[in-house]
């Protein structure tokens, strides 16, 4: 028998070549291309007065300097609208104020880094010496930085948007005032997260060459999604989308970033490729990237609670302001999710959750690994902890009580979730992820632990959180599966691959489906021409949905090989498996013939052009009554098949973190990091453990390390690895995970996505464990030593209220 | 072995500003091959690594020597290749990824990475695998504290570091086998 691949920790196929420096990413490619340098606005609100390039002109070696003008002058002449605004991705009813920027600034800036003037020249060096002596003269306009800022509205991003309102949106389940006015209990919290990044190894960056022969582009980009690329670049050159291939080359890592798209340079380079008939290529550098890519996480968050003497969260009622930075390309997809990831496992018998997108003159708002939900997740668990706090009640008990139980699923929440259905949860069982998480941690002997150590004067907490994440969501993605007459098996899918293992865990899926072994199959990602239908990686969705797309396409491979086979060994296909590569009649392995055999019967031809091929020819195969390719049949062993789900997948997960914080210096370290996550069936729990792993660093960094600095005037104090603190290894605790394996009912594979899980607990359960080592209350995050020194003086001065159950007794479980 | 020559113009004497265009021929072993390049003297060792020379193994992540992906060995020391001018290594031996080992003739650490999942987009991995390499060869028993110790100075956004940390030590363990069975009996 074949041995089933589904689950099993395989080793990645994909390495050999990232070990031995053979992939090749976007730099690698395209080493005779023009470079590309962008003059960008060093303020972060301003008109855009004159641009004086004549000093560049000396530069030798270079090629052109285009400004917004340029672009408008092209958009006559050769009726491409790369001067237009760029897209709203994601239109959404809420979004009443939705504002892009241009792919070169008109007339206004409105963040530092926002690119003014594109400089093309022999080589990025001469492209940097030519924009240096661009002179960009600015008038400046007053800046709007900071959530409070924007929500006090006394300056404004966009003249025309007076309260910095981009979207406004309510959903409320239940009565909410009554079952508030009604509840025995009643607490407040206002709550603040700061922004992050999502701060990949490799920036963005674009390659293009134009083909002027047969008039057609082939760009490469950094991108997690190249279909829509594709499509963004045809519309803006006005050129037909079959005349443009984007690919997605091995890409250092996007979490969210690489899916906005067009970025400017992705429109820009492209239509100077063209225009001077050379490859251009430009290479965002790390200062680029820290100010002209995207932020998120930036939220200010109020919250009313109501609940009875035993801890059940009768009424909830959240408001928060979210900062969306100065354009909203991609939408509302961010507070959406926070609004409706925010109830977690949790059941509320009414819930009101209304908030504001703002503009600010910062950099443009768009999904990081988490998307939203550890914002939502934050303000969830601190107000379950709160109450847990108030009736001095074990936190993981009181969780316990307000769980949706497994009886309970499919649970509809009544609103409407990220991709316009309705939420509602799949599966998953909440107390059993709970029972495993607090067996891997032994939490009653880890809460006594801490409570000794605290008695002893040191400063130990431990925090827990949990989480649900929608994963998966559609509209689809698709597969093309081929068996060639070698026998090997090529399998295309549309979507990008950046670091998650696709050609490894796509090739299990198809092997095991197949009956070949995972050596004979071959999967590309994101290269247009392979498959030209996707959406793209993001939202934890990649194996769920091309992942069982692959299985369809192979299921639809295997059932006409197995008709083909039938016809060949004279048996029934139902009689028929395929082990090894080998089409076989089961009981009876003595007749076989090779999937390779198969393949090329699949193909009547006239001409044999190597041995195999001989087998079939005209005079060799067929009924000579009917035509060679039956009706309704095609040639060749290959299929193609969609998976679009009629709704989101739900994970879920709990992590629990113990930490110890310096009684002087403030410095918080990580004693233990435990994970119990749920994310259906594992293809690859080597892989699906690597993401945790990620998920979790990206979560320490959020947490404790990560902030973006900005100034009151706007510029970003930290745009560098030197100031921004990303974690190094010495940072990163050891992770202790189990998983729970839930089905989902959704899909043929019954698996769920895994990619963010990692990162969505962190600021919450990091903020409780803070909070249970100081025993003074944690409404902000990320927190820094000083921040937490300066937390402890306020609370020696007693501005601070001390956690009743530091004052009465011990938490008691 | 030679040093740094200027050619066409050449420096003017006792000039202290040479030109942006000037171009010098840096010659200098790299891989165990000799290398010739005609560069301006600004010109980054990442970049005559990777575009005059075409090893595009070595990658680029942040060019303030913070991240630690460009790291190459020099004399078999690891040293950022974004922090250097290509001239000043002129005369010298430069190892980067691609000449620790192939796909079919592995380097213990890069057998070690791909067998522990030690990466995932493996942008960073190249300076990680030269600054393993060079690790292993001073400490070829590290314990895991020293084997996270020797890692902290390099960036990776995917892993979290736990693979990367357990396949330091695994390169240490492939080292001493490979090392074990050249000297066992055959």
């Amino acid at each position: 028998m074949t041995t089933k691949l589904f689950g099993e920790p395989v080793q990645r196929v994909e390495d050999a070549k990232l070990v031995t420096g053979t992939a090749h990413f976007l730099d690698d490619i395209g080493h005779d291309s023009l470079g590309v340098a962008f003059v960008r606005s060093p303020h972060a609100h301003a008109r855009v007065v004159d641009i004086d390039a004549s000093g560049a002109l000396e530069v030798e070696g270079l090629v052109a300097v285009y400004t917004y003008e340029d672009l408008v002058a092209a958009d006559e002449a050769e009726g491409s609208t790369v001067a237009h605004p760029l897209p709203l991705l994601i239109p959404h009813p809420s979004l009443h104020a939705p504002r892009t920027g241009y792919a070169l600034a008109r007339d206004e800036v409105n963040h530092v880094g926002e690119p003014v003037v594109m400089v093309v020249a022999r080589d990025r060096y001469l492209a940097e010496d030519a924009a240096e002596r661009v002179v960009v003269t600015y008038d400046f306009l007053p800046p709007v930085v900071g959530v409070a800022a924007a929500r006090d509205a006394a300056r404004t991003v966009h003249e025309d948007v007076p309260d910095n309102v981009a979207a406004h949106l309510l959903q409320v389940v239940g009565d909410v005032d009554a079952v508030m006015a009604a509840a025995p209990r009643r607490l407040r919290l206002d709550l603040d997260v700061e922004r992050s990044a999502s701060m990949p190894m490799e920036g963005k960056g674009v390659h293009a060459r134009w083909d002027p022969v047969d008039g057609s582009m082939r760009v490469h980009s950094s991108t997690q999604t190249s279909t829509s690329v594709r499509a963004a670049v045809a519309a803006r050159l006005g050129l037909p989308a079959g005349k443009v291939e984007c690919v997605a080359p091995m890409v250092g890592g996007g979490f969210g970033v690489k899916i906005v798209h067009p970025w400017p340079e992705e429109v820009l380079v492209p239509w100077a490729a063209r225009r001077l008939g050379h490859e251009v290529k430009w290479v965002e550098d790390r200062r680029e990237h820290f100010v002209s890519s995207a932020h998120e996480r930036g939220q200010l968050q109020e919250i009313e609670v109501g609940f009875d003497d035993e801890g059940r969260i009768l009424a909830l009622d959240v408001r928060f302001w979210h900062d969306n930075g100065a354009y909203t390309p991609y939408g509302v997809i961010v507070p959406i999710i926070t609004s409706t990831q925010l109830l977690g496992p949790y059941k509320p018998a009414a819930y009101r959750c209304e908030w504001w997108s703002l503009y600010t003159n910062t950099v443009i708002v768009t999904p990081y690994r988490g998307a939203g939900r550890p914002q939502g997740v934050f303000a969830m668990e601190r107000t379950v902890d709160a109450i847990a706090e108030e009736l001095g009640l074990d936190r993981a008990e009181l969780r316990a009580r307000n769980f949706i139980r497994p009886d309970e699923m499919p649970y509809d929440h009544h609103l409407t979730f990220q991709d316009g259905r309705p939420l509602v949860y799949d599966s998953g069982d909440f107390p059993a992820s709970l029972a495993k998480l607090k067996e891997l941690v032994d939490w009653d002997a880890t809460l006594a632990m801490a409570a000794a150590a605290r008695a002893g004067g040191r400063h130990v907490g431990v925090g827990l959180a949990c989480y649900v994440e929608g994963t998966g969501v559609g509209p689809y993605e698709g597969a093309h599966v081929r068996v060639e007459s070698s026998g090997k098996v090529k399998v295309a899918t549309g979507l990008t691959t950046q670091g998650q293992g696709h050609f490894t865990s796509f090739a299990q899926v198809a092997a095991d489906e197949l009956g070949v072994p995972l050596e004979d199959v071959e999967v590309v990602t994101g290269a247009t021409r392979r498959f030209g239908y996707a959406v793209g990686t993001f939202a934890s969705r990649a194996a769920v949905v091309s992942g069982n797309a692959i299985a369809l396409a192979s299921r639809k491979v295997r059932e006409k090989a197995l008709r083909i086979a039938g016809e060949a060994l004279e048996a029934d296909p139902g009689d028929l498996e395929i082990v090894d590569g080998q089409v076989r009649v089961k009981g009876s392995p003595g007749a076989s013939i090779p999937l390779a055999t198969v393949a090329v019967l699949s193909n009547p031809l006239r001409y044999a052009f190597d041995e195999a091929s001989k087998a079939a020819t005209q005079f060799a195969v067929g009924d000579a009554s009917g035509p060679p390719v039956a009706d309704d049949e095609e040639p060749g062993l290959e299929g193609t098949d969609y998976y679009s789900p009629t709704q989101s997948t739900f994970a879920n997960g709990m992590h629990a973190v113990v930490v110890e914080t310096d009684p002087e210096t403030a410095e918080i370290s990580i004693l233990r990091y435990c994970v119990v996550h749920d994310c259906g069936p594992l293809i690859n729990p080597m892989i699906v453990e690597g993401q945790v792993h990620g998920g979790v660093a990206q979560g320490v960094g959020g947490a404790l390390y990560e902030r973006m600095a900005y100034d009151e005037n706007g510029q970003l104090l930290n745009a560098s690895f030197m100031d921004f603190l990303m974690p190094y290894a010495s940072e990163v605790p050891h992770i202790e995970i189990d998983h729970l394996e839930t089905p989902s009912p959704l899909n043929p594979l019954g698996i769920k996505g895994a990619g963010e899980a990692g990162v969505i607990p962190s600021a919450a359960v990091f903020a409780a464990a803070v909070e249970d080592a100081e025993g003074f209350p944690i409404t902000k995050m990320p927190i820094s030593p000083s921040e937490l020194h300066e937390l402890r003086a306020r609370h020696a001065a007693g501005e601070l209220r001390p956690l009743r159950r530091r004052t009465t007794t011990e938490e008691t479980s | 072995m030679s040093a740094a020559v200027p050619s066409e113009p050449s420096v003017p004497s006792g000039g202290s500003v040479v030109a942006a265009d000037q171009l010098c021929d840096v010659r200098l072993t790299v891989n165990g091959v000799h290398r010739e390049a005609r560069v301006p003297p600004r010109r980054l060792l990442s970049d005559v690594l990777r575009h005059d020379l075409r090893l595009t193994g070595t990658h680029v992540g942040c060019e303030h020597g913070v991240c630690g992906a460009c790291t190459v060995l020099l004399d078999g020391r690891p040293v950022r290749s974004c922090l250097l001018l290509a001239v000043t290594v002129a005369g010298h031996a430069v190892t980067t990824v691609e000449g620790l080992g192939t796909p079919d003739a592995m380097h213990p650490v890069q057998q070690a990475f791909r067998e522990c999942h030690g990466l995932q987009c493996g942008f960073c991995t190249p300076g990680f695998l030269t600054t393993v390499a060079a690790f292993v060869e001073e400490n070829p028993e590290p314990t895991e504290e020293e084997a996270r110790e020797a890692v902290s100075g390099n960036l990776c956004r995917c892993t979290g570091y736990q693979n990367i940390v357990a396949s330091v030590l695994r390169a240490a363990e492939i080292t001493r086998d490979r090392a074990a069975g050249e000297d066992g009996p055959p």
